[in-house]
């Protein structure tokens, strides 16, 4: 099965940096990342949540701190726990009081940076995590790929049912509420499904840079698209394009590749952000 | 005989408590189908909260009954139309006019492929409120008339038994105003509908307006727009139309 799917690769890419296996690697789960997150990218733009998926991304140092502390071999699984948890405890706070929003979550935000810091330094042990702030696109194993994929069906799923009313709700609470939507948990629902996708990202993408892969397809789509359709194909065509082109530029300079996607994706705004401005 | 089912919500010594303050007081009110509400009253006499309360978000004691016409079964509780003062969103929110009546009405997602004959029901929604031209405009891009008479357009679908309006021409210049008049005049008549609307420029109301409610914490007046609004000027409860008297 993975043989015929490298092979596949092969004959369809028959490019020089796609030879390598890793490589082979990083090319699929861009692939299925991308669309994924391009999705979520949308509603977390629509929301204002740039700051809210940052703190999520921080709250995974944290996670990890709590794992080392705990013995879990895996950190995953608390990175996800502690990652959930906040996003619930977040979302639930700016329902009851949406005038503060932005200061609680700064607050949870420096407040799992600090501790994870603190749990991590413990014995001077500190650069062993590093690779967590920066993540490495290239460790993708094949194991990680299937658990991608059955996570971004998943969030398709998901994403085919609630979004209207995300649409909904993000407009005005109240008018949510007069059309039978349950706000509140619907908000933590879709909280939960953005907390999963971080922690599941930040090995390869790594903590500082995870929330601009939720932040910019969104942004450079909104900069062309004249509905909620092209909205979500041009965010999901950006985070690819931003993707693939990313992983060979990164090849050919040497570079980290997901410093180089964000790069890309950084370039791909500012041109859009021309290109509207000279077209209107 | 009357194409609506529910007669009239009556709140019974309706009492709203939040975090320590109460915000509002024993309300007693009846809101009829086939009339026009105004609840008028000073920043925070809790116009909204009646609106929240009335939607379901709030906590109150007290009792919110709904009575049916006679001859009607109760199969549902009645549906209630809000339209809301503001939406929150940006300029650049790629959603138009019709992203937005699909988001409420469809449970196919908005940026799955949409057959045609939504797309013409929606029309028809829209030349209702005189609109149908606006269907592919991003909302954003839409004048603060256009977007409360959109909100309305949308309060209709599917026709609801009250309809609740909350300070709906804040910001709108005279003639919208008086557009959006108009189409909630036309509705009463042709839906029989309760339609209950917060306001501070009662003067321009009266025309179309049963009855009015001086709302602050405690319903203060109640009665016929001119009675109401004679008694706020006494109660120095209102500045009418923006000047002291």
């Amino acid at each position: 099965m993975t043989e015929i799917l490298y092979n596949l690769i092969d004959f369809l890419f028959p490019f020089d940096f796609l030879s390598m296996e890793f490589m082979k690697n990083a090319f699929l789960g861009i692939l299925i990342a991308a669309p994924m997150l391009g999705l979520l990218s949308t509603m977390v733009v629509n929301q204002k949540m740039a700051f809210f998926s940052d703190a999520i991304g921080h709250s995974a140092l944290t996670g990890i701190g709590i794992g080392v502390l705990l013995g879990f071999s895996n950190h995953t699984l608390s990175m996800l726990i502690l990652a959930v948890i906040l996003g619930m405890l977040i979302a639930y706070f700016s329902y009851k009081h949406q005038e503060t929003t932005d200061t609680i979550i700064g607050i949870f935000s420096a407040g799992t940076v600090a501790l994870g810091t603190m749990l991590l330094s413990r014995n001077g042990n500190f650069n062993q995590y590093t690779h967590y702030l920066i993540g490495d696109l290239l460790s993708i194993q094949l194991e990680d790929l299937r658990i991608l994929i059955l996570v971004s069906i998943v969030v398709l799923v998901f994403w085919y049912f609630i979004f209207n009313d995300l649409v909904l709700t993000s407009l005005n609470v109240s008018l949510a509420n007069s059309r039978a939507i349950h706000t509140l948990r619907l908000q933590m629902f879709f909280t939960c499904i953005v907390a999963v996708v971080v922690v599941l990202c930040i090995p390869w993408i790594g903590v500082m840079l995870i929330n601009a892969f939720l932040i910019l397809p969104g942004a450079i789509s909104r900069n062309v698209a004249r509905n909620m359709r092209q909205y979500h194909l041009y965010s999901i065509f950006f985070a690819l394009f931003s993707g693939l082109v990313g992983l060979w530029l990164a090849y050919v300079l040497g570079t980290s590749a997901g410093a180089t996607i964000v790069v890309v994706m950084t370039i791909c705004y500012i041109a859009t952000s021309l290109v509207k401005r000279l077209t209107y | 005989m009357n194409e609506c089912k529910f007669c009239c919500t009556e709140l019974r010594d309706v009492t709203v408590c939040k975090e320590g303050m109460t915000l509002l007081e024993h309300i007693n009110l009846h809101l009829h189908c086939n009339e026009i509400t105004a609840i008028v009253g000073p920043n925070g006499a809790g116009k909204t909260t009646l609106f929240r309360t009335l939607l379901g978000e709030m906590h109150y004691t007290g009792e919110i009954k709904q009575h049916i016409h006679k001859n009607e079964k109760k199969t549902h509780g009645p549906i209630i139309g809000y339209v809301p003062q503001h939406l929150n969103f940006d300029r650049t929110t790629p959603l138009t006019t019709l992203d937005l009546f699909t988001a409420c009405m469809q449970k196919r997602p908005i940026w799955a492929k949409m057959n045609t004959s939504f797309r013409e029901e929606v029309l028809k929604a829209l030349k209702e409120v005189k609109l149908d031209y606006a269907i592919d405009r991003k909302i954003g891009l839409l004048s603060g008339g256009e977007l409360q008479r959109v909100l309305l357009a949308l309060a209709l679908q599917p026709k609801p038994d009250l309809l609740l309006l909350d300070e709906p021409i804040s910001g709108v210049d005279v003639n919208g105003q008086k557009l959006f008049y108009e189409t909630v005049h036309d509705l009463k008549s042709k839906y029989h509908m309760a339609i209950v609307l917060i306001t501070h420029e009662i003067e321009a109301l009266e025309h179309i307006c049963d009855q009015a409610v001086l709302l602050n914490k405690k319903v203060l007046a109640i009665g016929k727009p001119e009675e109401v609004r004679e008694e706020a000027v006494n109660q120095k409860q209102l500045y009418v139309g923006g000047r002291i008297r």
